[in-house]
């Protein structure tokens, strides 16, 4: 069940990037997915890049694809095709190398105009809160995220929780110094282990880089906000995951299955971490920041909350909404929670993000593990 | 809306209090910590979202936020001290620093 029906314009690789980009700047109702993932990369890198660009595909705020592939890229762009059409929704697919990028686009452009007629068709449909699947991230953060928006969208989520529906939260970097209060939240042993082990492994990738997460995070502007360690920043951004039961652990690029609360492992960086959350199945994400972000995603309603005042006066082109610290506190948490569930139901009912509107959001990333080559 | 508080703590088992504005060296703040009332005399100034000392914290002991340490206190702290990286270290992410929160 989608909240938008777009018809999304997927390049399968960086080479095809300028085609789809042409196709989805001149046909309307169509969403743009480019990227500088799938080829020069290892095995498992085209791994990711491969269920990313299926789990993309299948998106349920997509109501038909159009996969603009280079030829001879390192992704089967032919499987990428097959799995998304296995879905059951409309796909086709162009290739630049079969006659040259004017013809991929003239092809292009016709194919994209006819998935744009046929979802136009489609009729609004009332559905359950319980199918909702919302996404939470964090990002610009600064103290009033982990004193304020944070632990509001953290009470959006125990709303959602609670009427049936399913929450994904993930940035793995942030977990560093919590992990093992969310690993207590954890419904078995196994999921508990699962996030210890997405959290070592992050930390091995960034020593055998040579890198020291301590002395990236949290990052200038943080501690510049008066964060001090990646604990306290840790421990203030998973509050905006909530306090429920966490069902599974997912890789990056996978859909979740089920109801309830889930981690994607990923990386924090916004365009890598807002594609994980469409990837994932998400319909509708909350955005938490303090100093003020403007990321979206091309078909992903991104709300932006803030509880800086300062920051909602300044970024009125980008916030859409402000959860003030003073309306946060004890008993006033869960009624704050409440307003944001309110918002995205009618976000989810067809009203428009900022980030929506602006349009901005058409640079989103595909996470990479290993070297380009 | 009500926002008189000069400064919110977020667990009573905090022993560092945030400010919710730039605070002056040397003002006294009064501060519910959720169990008891406290005044807290500032030794520097502290700004906005940034954190002072509630009590005094030794060297080598924990900071304590969220109900949780945020780090380890790098010199002794006394109470209505500016908290932040000059004297408090992380314990995680470092080098070596592997599985140790486990």
């Amino acid at each position: 069940m989608g909240v938008r029906n777009y018809v999304g314009v997927i390049s399968t690789v960086g080479c095809a990037n300028d085609v789809a980009h042409w196709i989805a700047q001149q046909i309307k109702g169509t969403a743009p997915f480019l990227h500088q993932a799938g080829c020069g990369q290892l095995q498992p890198d085209l791994e990711i890049a491969t269920r990313t660009l299926i789990s993309l595909g299948q998106s349920p705020n997509l109501a038909g694809v159009l996969l603009v592939s280079l030829g001879c890229e390192g992704v089967d762009a032919d499987r990428i095709e097959r799995e998304i059409a296995a879905s059951g929704r409309p796909v086709k697919k162009v290739v630049i190398q079969k006659a040259g990028a004017t013809v991929a686009l003239n092809e292009g452009l016709l194919l994209a105009q006819a998935l744009v007629s046929e979802a136009s068709q489609i009729k609004q449909q009332e559905f359950d809160d319980s199918q909702l699947v919302i996404g939470v991230k964090c990002g610009g953060s600064d103290t009033t995220s982990g004193l304020a928006s944070n632990p509001a969208v953290g009470a959006t989520c125990d709303i959602v929780l609670e009427k049936g529906g399913t929450c994904v939260f993930g940035e793995t970097t942030e977990f560093l110094g919590a992990e093992h209060i969310l690993a207590r939240r954890a419904v078995n042993k196994g999921v508990a282990d699962k996030i210890f082990k997405i959290v070592d492994d992050m930390e091995r990738r960034a020593r055998a880089s040579g890198g020291d997460m301590r002395g990236g995070n949290p990052s200038a502007g943080n501690i510049a906000g008066g964060l001090t360690s990646i604990e306290e920043k840790s421990l203030g951004a998973i509050v905006k995951g909530g306090t429920g039961p966490i069902q599974d652990v997912y890789n990056y690029g996978e859909r979740v299955q089920g109801k309830g609360l889930f981690i994607v492992d990923s990386p924090g960086r916004e365009p890598e971490f807002l594609t994980a959350l469409a990837a994932a199945g998400v319909q509708v994400a909350l955005f938490s920041t303090g100093l003020g972000v403007p990321q979206g995603f091309p078909f992903l309603p991104v709300i932006k909350v803030t509880g800086n005042p300062v920051t909602f006066k300044r970024l009125p082109d980008h916030i859409d909404m402000l959860v003030e610290m003073a309306a946060v506190k004890g008993s006033g948490l869960k009624a704050t929670g409440q307003r944001i569930y309110e918002e995205v139901l009618a976000v989810a009912t067809g009203k428009q993000t900022k980030a929506e509107i602006l349009g901005y959001g058409n640079f989103p990333g595909l996470y990479t593990l290993g070297p380009i080559v | 809306m009500e926002l008189t508080e000069k400064a919110i703590v977020v667990n009573s088992k905090d022993n560092v209090a945030t400010a919710l504005a730039d605070l002056e060296a040397g003002s006294s703040i009064d501060i519910d910590t959720g169990d008891k009332l406290l005044t807290v005399k500032l030794t520097s100034k502290v700004p906005f979202g940034h954190k002072f000392s509630l009590v005094h914290i030794e060297s080598g002991a924990p900071v304590i936020k969220y109900g949780e340490a945020i780090g380890i206190a790098t010199t002794a702290i006394n109470a209505g001290d500016y908290v932040h990286v000059h004297n408090v270290v992380s314990t995680r992410g470092s080098t070596g620093a592997e599985g140790g929160a486990k």
